[in-house]
């Protein structure tokens, strides 16, 4: 298979899984598109039900501990963080990259660069050895990911060897995540975003 | 769970579940679509060949159990993790109690598994105080009612959006609305203070990874991360039988799990969690993890030459997803803990005798489950033993005791079956069926029932036996019971064909019931006895094939009869070179005769299909009597549902015939759907049930044998 197959590959499976995928040429493009989302998007507001359901008096107190719009950017490297907190301080964003166990009622994007893509299911590999990166990819509304194309193979084995290496440099923590948190357990029907993310944007970053 | 002390009151229940509209139309729609979203995501891969090799992985992780466990161990420990052995339920209650205690532990998130529910963990954690919360929906929504899973991947299949909101508004407090969208954001927002503030996660694992003490979690809703994130203390309960020796085994199976169990390439999250990471309250920063390794009798499955397969599930569920008993019961009354064909056995294993002597007698032997299980584990077989091994503990009943004493004297067999001939007169509602059952049988009129022909095959052959001039093959005819003495002339169609065709036969008459009846009462003495008379009968032949009409027959004679006489070399042998030259009949015409349309006439005729059980998966034949329907002149029109059993499963009809009769009417009525004019098959206990549901009906459609249906047309 070649490069572009694999590409054209893993857009059509994460596609398929409700992943949104773009292609961005830059990072600086990337960076754009998160803080792009996260200003069109009202906080806690977005997803279409979801804030309107009463809850116990105990869970809307922690929900309704959260006010302004929150993108996590945790395992950033320092001149990529600083160039998106340039451009969220730009249109009144809060950026962070630790404390998000301060945000478990939930934040607006958990911004995170995975390492590897698997083409035939359209599932990207996020090493989250870092508790901060755990959280962000779990407790945001909307989850984006960077995946360099250059860095997506074709099926779970090719993914293997990287992956023991991984394992084997201890402790160690890694995800396969393959479209936004689902589930169908009340009759079958397709719900997105249980527990995890609604929704799952995969950036692929030409290089 | 089981509570039916005994098959009266299992039955009971299962009236239960029959009257249960909501849970017979969800179970209804989840058959069809899984089937279809099955095949779609397996679409253009090599299936069979996987399962081969995951079964194959499984089994040489059942043989070297130990060391995996050791190298495990080894390998988690030096990144961090305690490991603890634990040898049986109580044993694993008792360490995950005592890790709480010493870890101060009050508050416990969990994420599924099946494991805790084996040993009913939530129960020994509440009764030492602690508050214990599921984190997947389902498992919620089934501990908030009290409740046991009712499938082993969606556990809460069973109940309704109403159901569901209903009990989120007792929950909350507050009025919720049965839209489904809104009822998993109540999840979302409610259990996310519920990860908050827990002390302890426990998860279960799906593989454990023996060279790196890696484990591997799958879930959709991604409760497992957070779950293993959250709180300060993880504890993973696995099955030994959960171990692997490397991750390129894992990343095996799962290729298939998620495929088989929802019919997803992948699903949302796989979680792999390696050694002590970091986590901001744990001690250090870093987390504090136990690994519960569960043995509860596993160790000693591995060691079993039979049961060890049962040490390759891995937990899909499928097994359950395609069994047409399952769809019409639902998980309650199909499990006690496990669910499905796995879990009628994992029943016996785990939870005792007691829980499973009712369940193990609900299988029809349709055999989906062994066609789709991710292990390729012989799910239909092993169930049968069980149920003789527990008819051998506890002694066999009456008619199975008898029918197994009948079975293994043939003459004696035989002059009842010619008897009985002379018995129904007073019954005989004319052409052919029985009128009016004795009270002890009135639950079997949702079928009327054939008479026993006036004339046994066995004593016309000499009559009707052709003169076949430079023979092609030759062959020896395997009647089966059905086909000797209800319906000869299914033999007589056939002895039509294969004589125009050059065939050489012969009947020999020292052939017997094939002996599948008493296999599926638990007689496996007589089953054995039955099978030695039979090959002894075809021993001298000197054959090219033996061919029978008989799906189940076909598929018990090839495949079951090498088993069955397993220990005796010379018998094997024998059963080896039998069972290489038994087909069905339409694989022979089709594949070996090759048979030409031109032979027949083009009727105006159309005709739908019924496929046996012991056909399209005993034997995985699909095409050949399907292209014999048009070979012989006439219109096929498919059906719904076409390799879906009829219900009738020999026996199985005669002891639950509640649910044969369900089974019945849904395959009638995708039969009457086409519209067709005749329904054809390849199995005399088919022809035996469909006719006698039609004829109940009051259809005009005609249900003959593929044989009949070409010797009508034959040029």
């Amino acid at each position: 298979m070649t490069d572009q197959e694999r590409v054209v590959l893993f857009k059509e499976k994460a596609a398929a899984v409700a992943a949104e995928v773009h292609e961005v040429k830059t990072s600086a493009e990337a960076l754009d598109y998160i803080v792009d989302l996260c200003d069109k998007k009202e906080a806690c507001q977005l997803m279409p039900v979801g804030c309107e359901a009463p809850l116990s008096d105990k869970a809307e107190a922690v929900c309704s501990a959260k006010q302004k719009k929150v993108i996590a950017a945790p395992g950033l490297d320092a001149k990529e963080f600083k160039a998106l907190k340039t451009r969220c301080e730009k249109v009144g964003l809060e950026l962070i990259d630790s404390g998000m166990r301060e945000h478990l009622a939930g934040i607006d994007i958990g911004f995170t660069e995975v390492q590897l893509g698997i083409a035939e299911t359209g599932t990207v590999l996020l090493a989250s050895k870092s508790e901060e990166v755990r959280l962000a990819s779990m407790v945001s509304e909307i989850h984006v990911v960077m995946l360099p194309q250059s860095k997506i193979v074709e099926t779970s084995y090719d993914a293997e060897k990287y992956l023991v290496d991984a394992m084997k440099g201890t402790p160690d923590y890694h995800a396969f995540i393959t479209g936004p948190s689902r589930t169908a357990d009340i009759e079958r029907v397709l719900a997105l975003g249980v527990h995890g993310p609604l929704e799952l944007h995969i950036l692929l970053l030409e290089d | 769970m089981q509570k039916a002390d005994n098959l009266k009151e299992y039955r009971e229940e299962l009236h239960e579940s029959l009257n249960n509209d909501f849970l017979r139309t969800s179970l209804d729609k989840f058959a069809v679509a899984y089937k279809a979203g099955r095949a779609n995501a397996f679409k253009d891969m090599d299936v069979k060949g996987l399962i081969r090799k995951i079964a194959d992985s499984k089994d040489y992780a059942a043989q070297h159990i130990d060391e995996l466990y050791e190298e495990f161990k080894k390998n988690a420990e030096a990144a961090g993790v305690k490991v603890h052995f634990a040898k049986d339920a109580d044993e694993a209650n008792n360490i995950i109690c005592r890790i709480a205690q010493d870890t101060n532990c009050r508050t416990v998130v969990k994420s599924k598994s099946m494991t805790a529910e084996e040993i009913l963990l939530n129960h020994a954690l509440e009764d030492q105080g602690l508050e214990v919360t599921e984190t997947d929906l389902g498992e919620w929504i089934i501990q908030l009612r009290h409740e046991g899973p009712s499938h082993m991947v969606m556990p809460a299949i069973h109940l309704s959006r109403h159901q569901v909101k209903d009990l989120f508004t007792k929950v909350t407090g507050k009025d919720q609305e049965s839209d489904i969208e809104k009822l998993v954001k109540v999840a979302r927002r409610e259990l996310r203070r519920k990860y908050a503030e827990a002390d302890m996660g426990i998860s279960g694992a799906n593989f454990a990874v023996a060279e790196t003490g890696s484990i591997g979690l799958v879930t959709n809703e991604g409760n497992a991360r957070l779950v293993t994130t959250l709180p300060r203390v993880h504890v993973a309960l696995m099955g030994i039988d959960k171990l692997v020796p490397t991750l390129h085994d894992a990343l095996r199976t799962l290729k298939v799990l998620p495929r088989n169990a929802t019919g997803q390439a992948i699903t949302s999250y796989v979680t792999w969690v390696t050694g002590a990471n970091e986590c901001a309250p744990g001690p250090d920063g870093k987390k504090e993890i136990h690994f519960v390794v569960l043995d509860n009798g596993r160790r000693e499955l591995a060691d079993d030459p039979l049961f060890s397969q049962v040490l390759r599930c891995v937990r899909c569920g499928a097994c359950a997803n395609v069994c047409p008993v399952y769809r019409l019961v639902g998980g309650h009354k199909m499990g006690h803990i496990y669910i499905g064909a796995i879990g009628l056995i994992l029943t016996y294993f785990f939870h005792g005798k007691e829980k499973a002597k009712n369940l193990v007698q609900n299988c029809i032997n349709c055999e989906s489950c062994k066609d789709i299980c991710a292990g390729g584990i012989d799910l239909p077989r092993l169930i049968k033993q069980i149920h003789a091994r527990i008819q051998d503990e506890d002694g066999h009943p009456l008619p199975s005791l008898l029918l197994g004493k009948l079975l293994r004297n043939r003459r004696l067999f035989h002059t009842l079956l010619r008897t009985a001939k002379y018995a129904q007169k007073p019954m005989k509602e004319g052409e052919g069926y029985l009128r009016h059952l004795p009270m002890m049988f009135s639950d079997q009129n949702f079928r009327a029932l054939p008479t026993i022909a006036e004339k046994p095959f066995r004593d016309m052959w000499k009559d009707i036996r052709p003169d076949v001039k430079n023979p092609k093959y030759r062959v020896g005819l395997f009647s089966g019971c059905v086909q000797d003495f209800v319906y000869p002339e299914q033999m007589k169609a056939c002895v039509k064909i294969l004589g125009d065709n050059q065939v050489e036969m012969d009947f020999p008459d020292k052939q017997s019931c094939c002996g599948l009846p008493v296999q599926m009462m638990g007689e496996m003495k007589a089953a054995r006895d039955v099978a030695i008379q039979n090959l002894r009968a075809f021993q001298k032949g000197n054959y090219d094939y033996v061919i029978t009409l008989c799906a189940s027959c076909a598929s018990h004679l090839k495949h079951n009869y090498p088993k069955l006489v397993a220990g005796d070399p010379h018998l094997e042998s024998l059963a080896m070179e039998f069972s290489r030259k038994v087909i069905d009949y339409s694989s022979f015409v089709h594949d070996v005769l090759k048979v030409s349309a031109d032979s027949f006439r083009k009727t105006n005729e159309s005709a739908t299909y019924h496929a046996p059980c012991h056909l399209c998966r005993g034997l995985d034949v699909h095409e050949a009597p399907r292209d014999l329907i048009k070979t012989a002149g006439l219109e096929y029109r498919e059906c719904d549902e076409e390799e879906v059993c009829c219900g009738f499963g020999g026996t199985f009809s005669m002891k639950f015939p509640e649910l044969s009769s369900e089974l019945l009417k849904k395959k009638l009525d995708n039969v009457e759907a086409t519209g067709a004019d005749v329904l054809l098959t390849d199995c005399p206990g088919c022809i035996m049930q469909l006719r006698g549901g039609l004829r109940r009906r009051g259809s005009k459609i005609q249900v003959k044998h593929v044989a009949e249906a070409m010797a009508e047309n034959k040029k």
